[in-house]
């Protein structure tokens, strides 16, 4: 039997009852058996006879113009089957989340005069076998002008800093804004009026997802001249939608099978092998696969986000934070994908779980000649979290004021309004701190012991 | 460099095929017995998600040549069951929750597989030892090393009173197995 | 030089899903002849149990035994739309559309099973274990694989039904940021101990305690499985995880393989002691709130919370290499000597 993480019922007693017959069961996971025997079948557990390889001749700059991309070498390799360069792709330029209508289409499938990253698409190269996939595509040859390169999201915005983007700036544009915006209260008389300020900035490094499974997928052309995409993406419709626009046919001449996913995490909610697999299949009437090598899920795979964020804080010396600044940089890479919508989500989570009635952020969703970021496990989140929780822990140092009940002075509770502007409800960060205290041993006097989410103590 | 033919006693049974000298054993395995438990997580030695047993000990079978190994025996986590019924190490990563994509698990079972053939009472540091080449992004591992010292602990109990399957007929109750994507509940609810 | 000791906390929310475009899925359930019950989605299962979950969903309201339910998915032919697996989303929304789904299913069926027994619909109750029956009157009950075999076969009916969960897209105000991009908030507090030893800057996690508030655990062993997992990735990210190269350090992407992206192993485990508090989400499937992403996130700043409690120094940027702890020594050391 497997571990069960034990549930205290002395919390929300009367709201968590409920008289259920299988909800709240350690029922076995459906799929375990799978698993375990190897039946489990995955995209690449897929073996269509006539399958051909797809393998991509990437930049090895950050910034450059492209002079001249010759193919012929690779046209040259035995089992070489097909070339296929930005002029074979229908609609070379698209953007993940046109979807919901977040634009402008700022990516090409394969880079056309320029390219804003290393390891960039430019050519893909179709073969018989992987070994002639992989040869001809080392067999392009580019030829580059090198341009200036940016690397850091606040060395992006800087003045004088080169543009990288078509579309004239380094950062998205929110409406009119150069950033996210939340504005709540007065932050400067916030400021004004505190006891004290308090500052500090954090940042982190891009991470990879890591999935053990690398992303790819197989497309098989069918009788009725129909494309079924065998995937490991996270989001099928997202896939099939994105695919149809770029190749510029119908979507229903497209079927994405999939669901079986060996690790996500974020990293295969991009649309980026599936296009040009479809490609492959539709130029060689025969099935393509298109599977990230090791290095290329480690190297262009998109990454969590680097972000600067810094913090002000307006604090009373009784540990009542009055006012918070935030300022906060996520390094979209290259490319938008879904970075402008995480950006956005980082906004929305400002000031963190606590109420505090002056708020100001500014939340930057920047673009480097780094590799894209996009989705990963909390994007938007995470990285703000460490900023948060680590300044709290600062800020109670500064103070000399127990964490947890610093936390627990200005958690957030029912009914309180957010900076964003939305009434929180169902809130329970005062009790997981009450609950983690008990786990450790950690003190806590009768007052915040007798604190409840669902009402805030008087004074 | 001609091709020549392979032999391999494959999960019990002789088996043969015609190799290029670059054909490694995973994509024998893979594309020419269609066996693949043995997945290709990284081409490069890093992952283990392609281990089998070769003559009884974990290999990560994407960086071996085929050629080389011939008149080897070659297990694979296809070779485990005994028809529908789990051997111990399969039911303790059931039976514990240790798979969650399930990508790594098949390699995980066979590094597994080998520590316990070669050592019945494993410590916790064995255990560590012998999956450390076996890279897990979802569990944490921690559910991953408590089946291997579940599963020896059943196969310990299985040779004492002589019936090594027991454990597994014990619980094969078939009653997860009825409909393709749905599962018999093991427990009551959690303790509350 | 010495190992020193600390102790760290954070405590964190999360949203459940983002509704910012819109943030639907939709789910279809219809009963086989037998009174198998097919759940079928496009949703996408990475792992986390969505396909288990989903079938307690849809037994749970259906009110018929787990083993009568299977789920097909996703396949876009077959399954109706799903936003897809991001966004803590998919147990919220995908479980909400299943429930709803089979609400109108479980409608036919009683209707049909009423019809079987000539009562009223609305005095019959399903048992949980394969029967239907009139309440107060238990023994006058039929089973659903005869309630499937009439309405396909005498009565001409389909038992079926559709559902679709959405929050309605939230378009932020730009002046402000005003919006409701998200349905509800979970809620996680850890406490990380660690050792780190001041002569080569290595951080140690002994422990960690985390209390998570998941609305409802749907499947306990699953969710444990989330947070062990999760916490497993934010203690990676803390201390490990960068495409950027360690040394010398630069902005280039390092890593090409899984040598020199470095994840700590089986021989790296802090203990984990958990506790779950339930705080059911009117909004949610039987209350569940998502909690995929919410469980790597505390344990990073918990972590360096403690690393400051230990030796005095802030880690401002991740990851928390032994560089970085031993430059801060160095510092702290210049300005006692300054």
């Amino acid at each position: 039997m497997g571990r069960l993480t034990p549930i205290d019922t002395t919390y929300f007693k009367d709201e968590r009852a409920g008289d259920f017959t299988v909800i709240g069961s350690a029922v076995q996971r459906s799929d375990a058996r799978g698993h375990v025997t190897g039946r489990t079948l995955f995209f690449e557990d897929l073996t269509p006879p006539g399958l051909t390889h797809v393998k991509i001749h990437r930049s090895t700059r950050h910034h450059a113009r492209i002079d001249r991309v010759d193919v012929s070498g690779a046209l040259e390799v035995p089992g070489v089957l097909r070339v296929i360069t930005h002029e074979d792709v229908p609609n070379n330029w698209y953007v993940v989340l046109r979807l919901i209508g977040v634009g402008p289409d700022d990516e090409p499938v394969l880079a056309e005069d320029r390219v804003l990253y290393r390891g960039e698409p430019i050519v893909a190269v179709v073969a018989e076998t992987e070994e002639a996939a992989r040869e001809g595509a080392a067999r392009v040859v580019v030829d580059y002008t090198d341009l200036p390169a940016v690397l850091d999201v606040e060395a992006a915005l800087a003045d004088g800093a080169p543009i990288i983007k078509q579309a004239g700036t380094n950062h998205f544009v929110y409406e009119g804004h150069p950033c996210r915006r939340i504005r709540f209260g007065d932050v400067e008389r916030g400021f004004a009026e505190a006891d004290r300020i308090i500052e500090g900035r954090y940042s982190s490094s891009p991470i990879e997802h890591a999935p053990v499974e690398p992303t790819g997928c197989i497309v098989v052309p069918q009788g009725d001249g129909r494309l079924r995409i065998h995937s490991n993406t996270q989001a099928a419709f997202f896939t099939l939608d994105n695919t149809a626009l770029i190749l510029g046919v119908p979507p229903t001449s497209l079927r994405v099978v999939g669901g079986t996913v060996g690790g996500g995490f974020g990293g295969k909610v991009d649309v980026i092998v599936e296009p040009l697999a479809c490609l492959a299949a539709m130029l060689t009437g025969r099935p393509a696969k298109y599977v990230y090598s090791r290095a290329e899920e480690m190297q262009v795979s998109s990454t969590r986000a680097a972000e600067h964020i810094h913090i002000k804080d307006g604090v009373m010396d009784d540990g009542r934070i009055v006012a918070r600044q935030v300022t906060l940089y996520v390094d979209a890479g290259a490319y938008s994908r879904h970075s402008p919508y995480g950006t956005t989500k980082a906004a929305a989570h400002m000031p963190g779980p606590y109420t505090i009635p002056n708020v100001h952020v500014d939340c930057y969703c920047v673009y480097t000649n780094r590799t894209p970021s996009s989705a990963m496990r909390g994007f938007g989140v995470t990285i703000g979290d460490f900023a948060l929780e680590s300044h709290m822990d600062h800020v109670a140092r500064e103070l000399g004021m127990d964490p947890l009940r610093l936390r627990l002075k200005n958690a957030y509770r029912d009914g309180d309004m957010k900076a964003h502007r939305k009434i929180a409800s169902g809130t329970a960060l005062v009790e997981v701190i009450q609950s983690a205290a008990d786990l450790v041993g950690h003190d806590l006097p009768p007052e915040y012991r007798a604190m409840s989410s669902a009402e805030r103590p008087e004074g | 460099m001609p091709s020549t033919i392979v032999t391999l006693k494959l999960n019990g049974t002789e088996r043969e095929l015609i190799a290029r000298p670059s054909t490694t054993l995973l994509s024998a395995l893979r594309d020419t017995f269609g066996l693949t438990g043995a997945k290709r997580g990284c081409a490069q030695g890093g992952c283990g998600s392609c281990t089998v047993l070769l003559d009884g000990r974990p290999a990560v079978s994407c960086l071996i040549p085929v050629v080389t190994v011939d008149g080897c025996a070659v297990e694979t986590v296809e070779g485990l069951a005994d028809g529908d019924r789990l051997d111990d190490v399969q039911q303790a990563f059931v039976d514990h929750f240790a798979t969650q994509c399930g990508f790594c698990t098949p390699g995980m079972i066979m590094s597994a597989t080998a520590l316990l053939n070669r050592e019945p009472a494993p410590t916790r540091q064995d255990v560590t030892e012998a999956i450390c080449g076996n890279v897990c992004r979802c569990t944490g591992y921690e559910p991953i090393v408590t089946a291997v010292l579940s599963a020896a602990e059943s196969r310990r109990d299985g040779a004492a009173e002589g019936r090594h399957d027991s454990a597994a007929e014990r619980r094969h109750d078939g009653a997860g197995e009825r409909h393709r994507d749905a599962a018999a509940p093991l427990s009551g609810k959690a303790a509350g | 030089m010495a190992i020193r000791q600390g102790r760290g906390y954070a405590a964190v929310n999360y949203p459940t899903g983002m509704n910012l475009g819109g943030d639907p899925s939709q789910a279809l359930v219809h009963a086989t002849t037998m009174g198998g019950f097919v759940v079928t989605l496009s949703s996408v299962d990475l792992g986390q149990g969505l396909r288990t979950v989903v079938a307690q969903c849809a037994a749970e309201t259906l009110g018929v035994p787990l083993e009568n339910v299977i789920v097909d998915t996703a396949d876009t032919d077959t399954g109706p739309h799903c936003m897809g697996t991001f966004a803590s989303r998919g147990t919220h929304r995908v479980g909400n559309a299943v429930i709803m789904a089979a609400r109108e299913a479980r409608e036919v069926l009683l209707r049909v099973a009423a019809d079987e027994l000539e009562v009223d619909a609305e005095d019959l109750e399903t048992d949980g274990t394969g029967f239907v029956r009139l309440k107060g009157a238990p023994e006058k009950k039929i089973h659903v694989s005869e309630v499937a075999l009439a309405a396909h076969f005498r009565q001409g009916r389909t038992i079926s039904g559709r559902g679709i969960f959405l929050k309605e897209p939230s378009t932020p105000v730009p002046e402000t940021g005003e919006m409701d991009p998200d349905s509800c908030q979970a809620h996680a507090c850890t406490v990380a101990e660690v050792e780190v030893d001041d002569e080569t800057g290595v951080i140690e996690v002994l422990r960690l305690y985390n209390t998570y508030e998941v609305g409802r655990a749907l499947n306990p062993a699953i969710a444990t499985q989330q947070v062990e997992g999760g916490a497993w990735m934010g203690l990676s990210h803390a201390l490990f995880e960068s495409t950027e190269p360690y040394y010398p350090h630069s902005r280039e992407h390092g890593p090409l393989d899984f040598a020199a992206y470095l994840m700590p192993g089986p021989a790296d485990l802090p203990e984990q002691t958990s506790v779950f508090l339930e705080r059911p989400a009117g909004n949610g499937p039987f209350g569940a709130k998502g909690i995929g992403e919410m469980t790597a996130n505390a344990p990073i700043p918990a972590i360096a919370n403690a690393v400051f409690d230990a030796v005095g120094v802030r880690l401002t940027s991740m990851p928390f290499t032994p560089e970085k702890v031993l430059r801060g020594l160095d510092e702290l050391r210049a300005g006692r000597a300054g």
